[in-house]
């Protein structure tokens, strides 16, 4: 076996393990390619379709006669999708801000060594095991005025009680904003918990000799020490709450009207149900914009910062 | 094999005999047919096997391509991506206008051999017809009619309540006074676009007519849709809400229909296919429910018709497989079955219907009536007047006036007419 081709790795094994050598060089590659392969194709070739698409006047199927920019002028002069995404702004700024609050409340709580912490901690982690068809449906029940809460405190005798805001199109969206937030922040309590239990104990025995109370070692030790958590759930948060979806479909179904649409139900609606591929992808090229717009300058200065910390 | 003039290779009349022997084996070509169709409810399954075992029984093999949900919308989601790579099925579900854009595509195949030797134009009303041809050729075979206009209602109710069933739209707003007074939810209706849409393009008939409603909602003529009578028509249809209750958002038809059947509600606005509801029940037509044109709608008759459209298709066999199923489609077997099954009424007007109920007769004497009158309508809301993007814009208009406290009818009919001319 000849060692002439020319390679520019230093191939310091004996002759006769050079393939099994090289092999196990090019091996990683080789097995990661096929993926590598596969999301390029699947996931940024499509996002590029997506692009491509919404520059054509495509409707029931995809064409490929261009119009420019003119899709992207439609839904600027679409109103619902102004209601989309201002919805977009109310339902993920409060779910990521109470999420994160609630959570961290629950955390800290549950971090005072108390007795069953394993028990309850299950019990608030346990909605996130459900699916959000399964929560949307229980708070649909829950909310309709009916049959769930309103009906409740009427039955007990308070006659005047008033709960609608499933069927009052201004409110409706923050509907949406509690069953996420049931559903998520027991996650949320779950990162901090893990958080919380990784900080050194010596640092909060300094702060205590230094003699900070309790709120201040909270407020100036252990919440900075959690940076790295936060990070997390705020990325975590903030996909749920932009592709939220099967929430929307199965809680308030967009309505009543299109009061609580989100981009994502939007986007499904006009490219799949109203043979509007081309607007469709227009709405979804805007909503990766702004996933882009929130994450970059986040990660960015979050891998920066850990960096040079 | 005889046809075959040029000198042959072993191969080729090796594969020739194989086919030869295939040919006398069953006599007939047996061809494959592949329905893609969402009638997967109880009644509507059984319906689909009936056509099914009628297409077997000519020795054709059926391919079943049901997707359920949605009403529809996931099963064309998986038609649109099957022709997109080039492989639909050789049947579809499609309707209405959506036949049109299939059909400006290339994709439908000609059905006027089939038309021609079982004299379709004979047997459908021209309305009907019309629907199922794309630039004058039969590209698809209707299977049912529907009627959107109906009300439904419980006479125990009415009974308790004092009042008769209404034919107005005033003894409608007079009536539910007074069910509401008695302690009932006069309407009972669910708070989804569609359903919003169903019962305002049967108030908009009530209010303004066949012409108008013709006008707006099939041709969008901008200055109708700006017009007072549309305003008129947007008023009344606000004024219906007053006559449901709290409970109604996001609820299905169906449950709106059992509110009725328990005798929690008096009344609903929904096409026939409540009537499946009715009879699953064990409700018998005129004497445990009731059913009527809707107030003011006497003289319309809103259509919705299922019909199969059908795919080119490229083998010989198969082709003839499509066609003998779109010659059973419209025997009266078929058409007897399906729509017994389904509380619609047959798309052909000349079979005897003395099986039907007295619903089912009534829509088809209205149906022959208003043909005559002029008063068939296509229904908007059901996706037979008008592309599906313009009804969307549509729904969108009628179902935030409907729901939102703060919109005035002026302005709601000023956004119809932007939307109208937003998609010219």
């Amino acid at each position: 076996m000849s060692t002439v081709t020319t390679s520019t790795r230093p191939v310091d094994a004996a002759p006769g393990r050079t393939a099994a050598a090289r092999l196990q060089a090019w091996l990683p590659r080789l097995v990661l390619s096929p993926s590598i392969a596969i999301s390029l194709f699947f996931v940024y070739g499509f996002m590029l379709w997506t692009f491509i698409l919404s520059l054509t006047s495509s409707r029931m199927l995809p064409s490929y006669e261009f119009v420019g920019f003119a899709q992207y002028a439609r839904l600027m002069e679409n109103e619902r999708w102004w209601v989309a995404a201002t919805n977009l702004g109310i339902f993920g700024g409060l779910f990521v801000i109470i999420c994160l609050g609630l959570g961290l409340l629950l955390a800290i709580l549950l971090d005072q060594r108390i007795r069953q912490e394993g028990a309850l901690r299950t019990i608030y982690l346990y909605p996130m095991a459900l699916s959000f068809i399964v929560t949307g449906v229980v708070w649909k029940w829950l909310l309709n005025p009916g049959l769930g809460i309103q009906a409740m405190v009427r039955g007990w005798g308070f006659e005047s009680f008033t709960f609608d805001w499933l069927i009052d199109p201004k409110m409706s969206i923050y509907t949406l904003v509690i069953a996420a937030v049931w559903q998520a922040s027991g996650f949320v309590m779950a990162l901090f918990l893990a958080g919380l239990r990784g900080i050194d104990d010596s640092i909060i025995k300094a702060a205590q000799l230094d003699g900070a109370g309790l709120p201040r070692i909270y407020w100036r030790v252990v919440i900075p020490c959690l940076r790295p958590v936060v990070f997390s759930a705020v990325m975590i948060l903030s996909h749920i709450a932009i592709k939220s979806f099967d929430l929307v479909v199965a809680l308030t179904g967009g309505g009543p009207g299109y009061s609580s649409d989100l981009p994502a139900t939007f986007m499904y609606t006009h490219a799949f149900t109203r043979a509007q591929i081309g607007l469709g992808s227009a709405s979804a090229m805007l909503m990766l914009g702004g996933v882009l717009a929130i994450l970059i300058p986040y990660l960015y200065s979050e891998l920066r910062s850990r960096k040079h910390g | 094999m005889c046809a075959f003039k040029q000198p042959l290779t072993l191969r080729k009349t090796l594969l020739g005999l194989a086919v030869a022997g295939t040919l006398g084996a069953t006599q007939a070509q047996a061809g494959d047919v592949e329905v893609l169709h969402w009638w997967t409810s109880g009644g509507e399954a059984r319906a689909a096997n009936v056509l099914k075992e009628l297409v077997e029984e000519e020795g054709h093999h059926w391919e079943d391509f049901a997707v359920a949900g949605g009403g529809g919308e996931t099963a064309m989601t998986v038609l649109k991506s099957r022709a997109m790579s080039g492989n639909p099925p050789s049947a579809a579900q499609i309707k209405g206008p959506e036949i049109q854009e299939w059909g400006d595509l290339g994709l439908l195949g000609s059905l006027d051999d089939v038309a021609e030797s079982e004299g379709w134009d004979e047997k459908l009303p021209g309305v009907v017809a019309n629907v199922m041809k794309h630039d004058g050729q039969y590209v698809a075979v209707p299977v049912n009619v529907h009627r959107v206009n109906w009300l439904w209602a419980n006479p125990e109710v009415l009974e308790e309540a004092g009042v008769a069933l209404p034919t107005t739209l005033d003894e409608m707003f007079a009536a539910g006074e007074a069910i509401r007074e008695a302690g009932y939810v006069p309407l009972a209706h669910g708070g989804q676009a569609w359903q919003d849409a169903t019962v305002f393009e049967t108030v908009l008939l009530a209010t303004a007519g066949n012409d108008f409603y013709r006008r707006t909602m099939v041709d969008l003529d901008p200055e109708a849709l700006g017009s007072e009578q549309m305003i008129e028509a947007l008023e009344n249809f606000k004024r219906m809400r007053e006559l449901m209750d709290d409970g109604m958002s996001g609820r299905d038809w169906n449950i709106a229909t059992s509110m009725v059947i328990s005798g929690k509600a008096a009344m609903q606005l929904m096409g026939d296919w409540a009537k499946g509801e009715f009879t699953a029940a064990g409700l018998e037509p005129g004497k445990d429910y009731l059913c009527a044109p809707a107030p003011g709608t006497e003289h319309s008759f809103t259509f919705n018709i299922d019909s199969l459209a059908m795919f080119r298709v490229s083998e010989e066999a198969d082709q003839e497989a499509q066609h003998t199923l779109a010659r059973l489609v419209l025997e009266p077997e078929f058409q007897k079955t399906f729509n017994l099954a389904k509380g619609s009424i047959p798309a052909r007007p000349d079979l005897d219907m003395s099986e039907f109920d007295q619903c089912a007769q009534k829509s088809l004497e209205d149906f022959q009536r208003t043909a005559d009158e002029g008063g068939l309508v296509p229904s908007m809301a059901h996706g037979m007047a008008v592309r599906s993007d313009v009804q969307g814009a549509i729904f969108d208009v009628v179902t935030n006036f409907f729901n939102s406290p703060d919109m005035s009818a002026e302005q709601a009919a000023q956004r119809m007419v932007s939307a109208a001319q937003a998609v010219m």
